[in-house]
């Protein structure tokens, strides 16, 4: 009698033992961007090789390279990412990790995966998502609308930059976008790191993309993680639209936008009134 | 003769989880009621500066301080969450919501607690924008911007979790959302004391949590009607 049960003991024992490690990491996860199919055992292979030393074995941003590193490597194990197209709270697509890590992020140490083939970044994004139970409990979100541009207009600048002094974005990127606001020094991310806002007047790219769509996206999702909010149940699709066209004007860049912009300025500069705590924008 | 006894404990436990299912009122209810209080030195709190909110700072006569460690009179201690832990078999959200204001550049209440699933409500009753930032793990993490006259933020929270919430324009502004699966809570108010109310008999967890003290538990057995006293004493630490 007493044999056979500890046999039995033995068995589920085992079976116990292979079901846990099953429930580890790894197996389960796919991606897809597009027509291609990520597979995350091929992406633990692509992960161990090019991702480990920064974003750690576990996933949890906290690899051997991670001490000298700032900002952090993302923790993967929170499953909450800055560059999304989907609502503030919910988990990316696919395809924004996909980008994310093809783009790399702007002043900071990811740079872009492209030397990496399509497949290999596929692969990578499905193993990224063993990291979190979230990726099995929960689904991606919807991504937002966003509607065709409108014409930059000297209107729509104005209006924007009204918008700029109303929605307080000078409280944290400074009246000028210089990254300077009086929070400015007080902000931190989810680990409690700071993290400076963006200085517009740096160039071109931002963390999450260089277009207007993608200047768009970035304040109507928000950068999750980060201090900066979403505005989607703030600003109308047109609104958005001409904050983006102001925004632009406080980039250094021979744009459309700011074009217009300088033209105006010449003949206008006494009619505004300063942004922040005492001007109304305009 | 072991297996019978087996069959009999799991018919008793389907009879008794399906008629608890059928979510009669308890016959009989009930309470456990005490006061929380500290021993030691609690932390001074600090005043906070809003000079640069002119609008917030206005609201307020004298300057508010932080509030991670409220107490009052006869070292009781405020804004102490005591819940049962362990016991209760859960019941539903309800439906009214629970009403989260930022007034005063203050999350008031600074400790909110809610069920899974019951309706959560963030006002902004100031003259400036915020942005809310639950720092949700279990659940999601979200920020969203709220500026003047904004209308309310509808939300719930599916999973139990306690999560610190702040204001990034605002860095002073730091409060709670505690999600809890039970409906038998209650929260300290300057006096220290609380009443944890509708317990049928039976065996409970007690747990009292304080955002820098941490929990502490008390097994309470509810017998009848009675209504049980239970105290909480926590250790002040200066840091």
């Amino acid at each position: 009698m007493r044999p056979k049960t500890s046999v039995g003991a033995w068995v589920s024992a085992v079976v116990v033992l292979v079901a846990t490690a099953g429930a580890r990491p790894c197996v389960g996860q796919e991606s897809r961007i597009g027509n291609l199919i990520g597979h995350a055992p091929a992406g633990k292979k692509v992960y161990r090789r090019y991702c480990i030393l920064c974003h750690g074995p576990d996933g949890d941003g906290t690899g051997e390279n991670a001490m000298w590193i700032d900002p952090k490597p993302r923790d993967f194990t929170l499953a909450v990412f800055k560059c999304r197209s989907t609502p503030s709270g919910t988990l990316p697509t696919d395809e924004d990790l996909f980008e994310a890590m093809s783009r790399g992020f702007v002043t900071t140490n990811m740079p872009a995966w492209l030397p990496l083939s399509h497949q290999n970044r596929a692969d990578a994004v499905a193993y990224i998502k063993t990291f979190s139970p979230k990726w099995s409990t929960l689904k991606p979100g919807t991504p937002i609308a966003i509607p065709p541009e409108p014409a930059a207009t000297i209107e729509s600048i104005l209006r924007g930059r009204g918008l700029f002094q109303k929605m307080e974005c000078w409280k944290c990127h400074g009246p000028a976008g210089h990254g300077d606001g009086q929070s400015a020094k007080t902000l931190t991310d989810n680990k409690e790191n700071p993290i400076p806002p963006y200085n517009f007047s740096t160039g071109s790219r931002f963390k999450c993309g260089v277009t207007n769509r993608d200047l768009y996206r970035i304040f109507m999702t928000g950068l999750d993680g980060t201090p900066m909010p979403s505005f989607a149940d703030d600003l109308k699709p047109g609104e958005a639209w001409d904050l983006v066209h102001f925004l632009r004007t406080l980039q250094p860049l021979e744009t459309p936008e700011a074009a217009i912009w300088k033209a105006w300025l010449a003949s206008h500069a006494k009619d505004l009134k300063p942004i922040g705590p005492a001007g109304s924008g305009q | 003769m072991r297996r019978q006894y087996v069959w009999i404990v799991a018919a008793v436990g389907l009879v008794g989880s399906a008629l608890g299912a059928r979510g009669a009122p308890p016959a009989m209810a009930g309470a456990i009621s005490g006061k929380v209080t500290y021993t030691g030195t609690p932390p001074k709190m600090k005043p906070i500066d809003m000079a640069k909110e002119p609008s917030c700072a206005k609201q307020h006569a004298t300057p508010v301080t932080t509030e991670n460690v409220v107490t009052g009179p006869g070292n009781a201690l405020g804004y102490v969450v005591v819940y049962i832990s362990a016991g209760d078999p859960g019941s539903s959200a309800p439906s009214e919501g629970v009403r989260y204001d930022q007034k005063g550049c203050q999350y008031i209440p600074h400790v909110a607690v809610m069920q899974v699933s019951q309706p959560l409500e963030i006002y902004n009753d100031d003259q400036t924008s915020h942005n809310i930032h639950p720092l949700a793990k279990v659940n999601p993490e979200w920020n969203k911007s709220q500026p003047i006259g904004a209308p309310p933020i509808h939300t719930t929270w599916e999973k139990p979790e306690f999560i610190p919430v702040k204001c990034n324009v605002h860095p002073w502004m730091h409060g709670w959302f505690l999600v809890l699966t039970t409906s038998h809570y209650a929260v300290t108010g300057e006096d220290g004391g609380f009443s944890v109310k509708g317990l049928p008999p039976g065996k409970y967890t007690l747990t009292a949590w304080q955002e820098q003290f941490g929990t502490q538990t008390q097994d309470v057995t509810i017998s009848g009607t009675e209504t049980k006293t239970v105290d909480f004493v926590f250790k002040a630490r200066a840091y």
